[in-house]
């Protein structure tokens, strides 16, 4: 992974730029120190490491606004990052760049019932939200498998999703306003408590722009009240193709499940190792529906779905009689991803989206992918919205296999996009998946989106050598090519 | 006035006509069939992009809650086609064709989603922007390009689509879209509570929609306005309504459980609530008087009953509440009152929907924005067309 080439000229003038931020965030607020830099040289994706030149803490709106603005004037590169939990490298620093951390905004500013939301600073978690509502029966619906500890700023900057989003949406379907700060320091406001904000949807855009346009400091998300009730049921196929069509049948009756997953047989047997979920050992197939509302309404569809999985084969059902029993059919798949680590040294999670119906060809291409590239995967799917899990198993000890892991993880995401689907579903591009967006994506399209850039960032500051495979300067970019001169087909007048 | 149009069958063509258009420095009035042509700033243009040839749809995989359309597509072809699969496109799109004097009906994919009108279910379900998944299209530089994508979960790079959904034809002109599409409920029931004023109307809807019931459509009509609808009329004064979809064993448990909750004087049945949750959402109670201005205001729910007292204050209005107070139509006298001033100290924001041409070119229509983020909607438009050639000024003058 080549990351854009540091500025000699920038690194030298260190001093100075120490000097500069601490005018503006005075004290603790600016780390300097190699060791406490070392804190913050990687996120989630821990193959890739580079200490920052600075870190910078800033504590209110005016300071980022500060921060932001010095660093256009002295032409430093800053990458955002919230808790640092991202998957595809969204926080990686530069070693020329400062690292602006959004952990010191962590108050819930406002709760408001009568317009059910709330109000907080973008490093209060996710969970932190949902907690702080719990009292009064809401919650917010976004649940990604990192809720302790990743900040809701980071979830807008990745469009985070979780189990739950077939049925209550992403990040972006649960964000309502946003203040933010652009990088030569203009604080803007987007959106508020009302529903439908005036003009270009800007909020949509941010939403998901992995820190590129600008640094978010409020947030106000949506609140639900919580279902009535929710219960699971485990099923158990002899084969994927049959698992995939029983999803495929749900949803044909209508059915919209609170969550729907599926995990491949060697993700069962990991999963069932590590935490004893009792889960079924001789499936190819397992998933876990789980239907959530009105009592009247979860069993009466809990007997629709267990109806439509006898019908497409299954061999396997089990309800939830508990609320224990519950949580223990998700203890399986919530664990997965340690499961995994339990049985490899390493593991490496992919995050493509495929059309649903393609599972079985994809499942069947990985199973090639496997014996070509010599490595074990392990698959878990939110089976609803076709977003699959691959857990590439490997040993970083043994020399080429982190790199062939990497080939492996990079043909899986190619196969997801010429199957139909994309390459990442909740995880972001990142550095990760960077140099594989010309595989999704023209040079029309990814220009025209890195024009949409410059309208935010004209110098190319915020997070650079993220998302996007080739930097182009705003200038060249914003150069008309016009060919057209005869009037092409004209067609009578009309009107 | 427009005098000439090009009318493209394919994207491929539709970049020629943009070519020629940026060659000539000429803009072009974006059009699908023209039933939103009142809605907007008043374009000035003499050449017209009409998009209805670009018509069909792609592919339709009720399984995958995809749908895909090129733009020009009729809503009178492809929404029943939904409706055959018991799907829908959940948001539940306005037709305002009758508001505008033309018959219900018309319109297309691409002017829906152009336009990003949402109905009743916008409480629920989001918005058009939150169903828009992928587009494809020729920008103003006359390149194709697209985003997005065809599956119902994709974070891979800009959301463009968003950035779609009630542009107004002003960054685009869209070839093809993607739309997630959602099984229809199978049942709908609604619960009346009558004679409330405004204010306690309002904490009620917010009751519904704090409770755990999934309520799905909040409004109240007060009784100047009940009085013209076909359903609640009959029952007499002020109506505030609360709309409960899905399965059928779970909306009668629901209503039963509301009804205790909350009190109501009447349900309605499914037929009576699919005509009522339609008249609320294409705002039929103000198709007439025709040359009345109509407002459309979106507030912090709870604000919505002072804002509403506001209004009536400077103004002999006509005003009903969707979206659980949230969500204001205004049916005003033309000239004196400046609706805007009424949201002052609320964060909300108001569309001028109906008003003749000569109103629309001089009364922001769209609400005017803080002057950074005026600046920033101005380079992001420039982002995509640079010489302001796709319906200019029709969101605001000089964009």
């Amino acid at each position: 992974m080549k990351m854009p080439t540091p500025d000699a000229g920038i690194i030298s003038r260190r001093r100075e730029i120490v000097e500069r931020l601490r005018a503006i965030v005075p004290g603790e607020g600016v780390i300097v120190d190699e060791d406490e830099l070392r804190a913050y040289e990687c996120d989630g994706l821990t193959a890739y490491r580079q200490p920052p030149l600075v870190v910078v803490l800033p504590s209110n709106t005016q300071q980022v606004s500060q921060v932001l603005k010095a660093c256009k004037e002295m032409g430093v590169k800053v990458v955002p990052r919230g808790a640092g939990t991202s998957l595809s490298g969204g926080a990686l620093p530069l070693a020329d760049g400062i690292l602006l951390g959004l952990g010191k905004f962590n108050r819930i500013l406002e709760v408001d019932y009568d317009n059910r939301c709330v109000v907080a600073q973008p490093g209060v978690t996710n969970l932190g939200i949902s907690n702080a509502v719990a009292h009064k029966g809401f919650y917010y619906a976004p649940d990604p498998s990192s809720q302790i500890a990743c900040t809701i700023g980071g979830n807008i900057a990745e469009n985070s999703g979780g189990v739950h989003c077939l049925k209550y949406g992403l990040t972006t379907n649960n964000v309502l306003g946003v203040e933010m700060v652009l990088m030569d320091g203009t604080v803007l406001r987007l959106g508020g408590k009302h529903l439908e904000a005036g003009g270009y949807d800007l909020m949509g855009i941010v939403t998901g722009s992995e820190g590129l346009l600008g640094v978010v400091t409020e947030v106000t998300v949506r609140i639900l009240k919580k279902p009535a009730t929710a219960r699971a049921v485990l099923l158990g196929f002899p084969t994927n193709e049959q698992a995939g069509d029983c999803v495929a049948a749900i949803i044909a009756a209508g059915i919209i499940p609170g969550g729907m997953e599926m995990m491949d047989k060697p993700a069962i047997h990991a999963a069932e190792d590590f935490v004893h979920a009792n889960y079924p050992l001789d499936v190819e197939a397992l998933l876990i529906v789980e239907l959530d509302g009105p009592p009247a309404e979860v069993d009466y569809l809990i007997g629709t779905v267990e109806a439509i999985a006898r019908d497409k084969g299954a061999v396997y059902a089990r309800v939830s009689n508990s609320e224990e029993e519950r949580l223990v059919f998700w203890a399986g798949r919530k664990a997965a991803f340690p499961a995994v680590g339990r049985i490899s040294p390493d593991y490496y999670c992919m995050d493509g989206t495929i059309p649903r119906k393609k599972l079985p060809l994809v499942l069947q291409r990985m199973r090639e992918l496997s014996e070509k590239h010599g490595l074990r995967v392990a698959n878990v799917f939110h089976a609803g919205d076709g977003n699959l899990h691959p857990l590439i198993l490997y040993d970083a000890n043994n020399p080429g296999e982190l790199e062939r892991a990497e080939e492996f993880g990079n043909d899986i995401l190619r196969l997801c996009v010429d199957v139909g689907g994309v390459l990442t579903g909740e995880h972001g591009v990142g550095v990760e998946k960077r140099d594989l967006m010309t595989h999704q994506f023209a040079e029309a399209d990814l220009k025209q989106q890195q024009r949409l850039k410059c309208a935010f960032d004209p110098d190319g500051l915020l997070n650079p050598g993220k998302v996007f495979p080739e930097l182009h300067r705003c200038a060249e970019l914003g150069r008309l090519h016009i060919s057209g001169g005869k009037l092409p087909f004209p067609d009578i007048p009309r009107f | 006035m427009t005098i000439t149009t090009f009318k493209p069958d394919t994207a491929a063509q539709l970049a020629d006509s943009m070519q020629w258009a940026l060659s000539h420095g000429e803009p072009l009035e974006v059009l699908g069939t023209g039933t939103k042509r009142r809605l907007g700033r008043p374009v000035q243009a003499a050449y017209a992009l009409d998009l209805s040839a670009l018509s069909g749809v792609v592919a339709y995989e009720p399984e995958e809650l995809v749908l895909t359309v090129r733009t020009g597509t009729p809503l009178a072809e492809v929404l029943p086609m939904l409706a055959a699969r018991r799907q829908h496109f959940a948001f539940e799109p306005q037709d305002l064709g009758p508001l505008y004097g033309l018959p219900a009906g018309g319109g297309t994919v691409g002017g829906m989603l152009a336009a990003g009108l949402t109905g009743p279910r916008r409480i629920q379900a989001g918005s058009a922007r939150d169903h828009f998944l992928g587009v494809e299209g020729v920008s103003g530089r006359g390149e194709v390009y697209k985003g997005g994508g065809k599956v119902v979960k994709n974070v891979t790079g800009y959301d463009m689509p968003k950035l779609m959904a009630g542009s107004m034809g002003t960054l685009t002109a869209m070839t093809e879209v993607t739309l997630k599409v959602l099984p229809a409920p199978e049942d709908v029931r609604t619960l009346v509570l009558l004679g409330k004023g405004d204010a306690e109307a309002v904490r009620a809807l917010t009751s519904a929609l704090q409770s755990p019931h999934e309520v799905s459509g909040a409004a109240h009509l007060p009784a100047a306005v009940a009085a013209r609808s076909g359903v609640v009329a009959r029952l007499g004064g002020a109506a505030t309504c609360i709309r409960l979809e899905g399965f059928g064993p779970s909306v009668a448990a629901r209503v039963a459980a509301l009804k205790d909750e909350l009190g109501a004087d009447a349900v309605l049945e499914r037929d009576d609530s699919l005509a009522l949750w339609r008249e609320i959402r294409d705002v039929a109670y103000f198709v007439q008087p025709a040359e009345r201005l109509v407002w459309k205001l979106s507030v912090p729910p709870s604000e919505g009953a002072r804002v509403a007292a506001a209004i009536r204050e400077i103004t002999e209005a006509d005003v009903y509440f969707d979206w659980g107070g949230g969500l204001l139509w205004v049916a005003a006298e033309p000239g004196d009152a400046d609706i805007r001033e009424c949201l002052d100290g609320t964060g909300g924001h108001a569309t001028l929907i109906r008003a003749p041409d000569d109103v629309r070119a001089s009364v922001p229509v769209y609400h005017p924005q803080p002057e950074p983020l005026a600046a920033l909607a101005a380079r992001v438009k420039e982002s995509f067309d640079p010489k302001r050639l796709l319906n200019p000024g029709r969101l605001y003058a000089g964009v």
